[in-house]
């Protein structure tokens, strides 16, 4: 269901946890999916080994992929017109993650409605590891 | 970096989704997406990053007829990791840098910005036009001088019309980053 301008006001938020201790067949599932082999996300042996990492981490776009879930399911499917975000920390195995969007301007374009937002993720540890903005469609 | 043929299919929109974790019907159940506003199955908002399936040459793709820089026999089919197996030792510091700087895995990933001027349905046969945007290097505490690229995707239809404009940012990073 689409939001209404009517019934929302800067400030409003809506949050969802997107997941809970992210596994390594998850990562390795989205690098199926999305076609991004990179063996950063899925190979402990050369990630320890070669890159000098602790282990394997997710792809940011998995992270926007589970972030956009939250942002869809708030303003609806086909609404976004824009989405945005910066990776600011790692996703490792194991984090749990929790994608919050906040109500930040609501405006008039050529007479349609829409809804800017601000988007946080942040892990189990309360550190952000995305931020970004959507924009999207409302009915009146 | 152009993809020539990117055919947006319905089996390839539901693996998206569920690697994702997203199990909206919206994603996979044409009955269901019939009833609704959009009319029709549509794919998630970052789906148009798989386009990367598309890309004969996609550099994180394994190729058969190529090494794979990821490991195998040993940690890596083309990085040296042992000092000592390197050639002579101008080798040995440049690999041992490019350690240290995660260049060895390409950069990652520090921005994605997708404007939407339509939602990509099943169905839809798309092409790709990228072009490099602006360049620029900071310095962080973290991770010493951090040199940030950006390229920009334009995803058109069979008509030509823009369907997604999509602008990434890429940064290779002086030291690692681990926490």
């Amino acid at each position: 269901m689409a939001l209404s301008a009517s019934q929302l006001n800067v400030g409003d938020s809506y949050s969802e946890q997107i997941v809970d201790d992210l596994t390594r067949t998850q990562i390795v599932q989205y690098a199926g999916a999305s076609g991004d082999y990179n063996p950063v996300h899925t190979d402990e042996k050369f990630v320890t080994e070669v890159a000098g990492y602790p282990t394997v981490f997710a792809h940011g776009m998995l992270t926007m992929g589970m972030t956009g879930r939250m942002v869809t399911n708030y303003v609806g499917d086909g609404r976004l017109t824009y989405y945005g975000v910066r990776f600011t920390s790692q996703v490792w195995p194991g984090d749990t993650l929790t994608a919050k969007a906040e109500v930040a301007d609501i405006r008039d374009e050529d007479g349609q409605k829409l809804v800017d937002l601000t988007i946080t993720t942040t892990n189990q540890d309360d550190r952000p590891v995305l931020t970004g903005q959507a924009t999207a469609r409302l009915d009146n | 970096m152009a993809v020539e043929r990117f055919p947006v299919e319905a089996s390839h929109i539901l693996m998206f989704a569920r690697s994702i974790g997203d199990t909206n019907p919206i994603y996979s159940d044409p009955e269901y997406a019939a009833g609704t506003e959009v009319g029709s199955i549509i794919a998630p908002p970052t789906f148009a990053q798989s386009s990367a399936q598309f890309d004969p040459d996609y550099f994180l793709r394994p190729k058969p007829d190529k090494k794979w820089f990821g490991s195998g026999r040993t940690a890596s089919g083309t990085l040296v990791r042992d000092l000592s197996e390197a050639d002579g030792d101008d080798v040995a510091d440049e690999r041992e840098d490019d350690k240290q700087s995660g260049a060895a895995a390409g950069g990652l990933h520090a921005e994605q910005h997708f404007t939407y001027h339509r939602h990509l349905k099943p169905g839809d046969m798309l092409h790709t036009v990228t072009y490099d945007g602006e360049r620029w290097e900071k310095q962080s505490k973290r991770a010493g001088i951090l040199k940030f690229s950006e390229a920009v995707t334009e995803y058109r239809d069979e008509d030509d019309e823009l369907v997604i404009t999509a602008k990434g940012v890429g940064v290779v990073t002086e030291k690692v980053i681990d926490n």
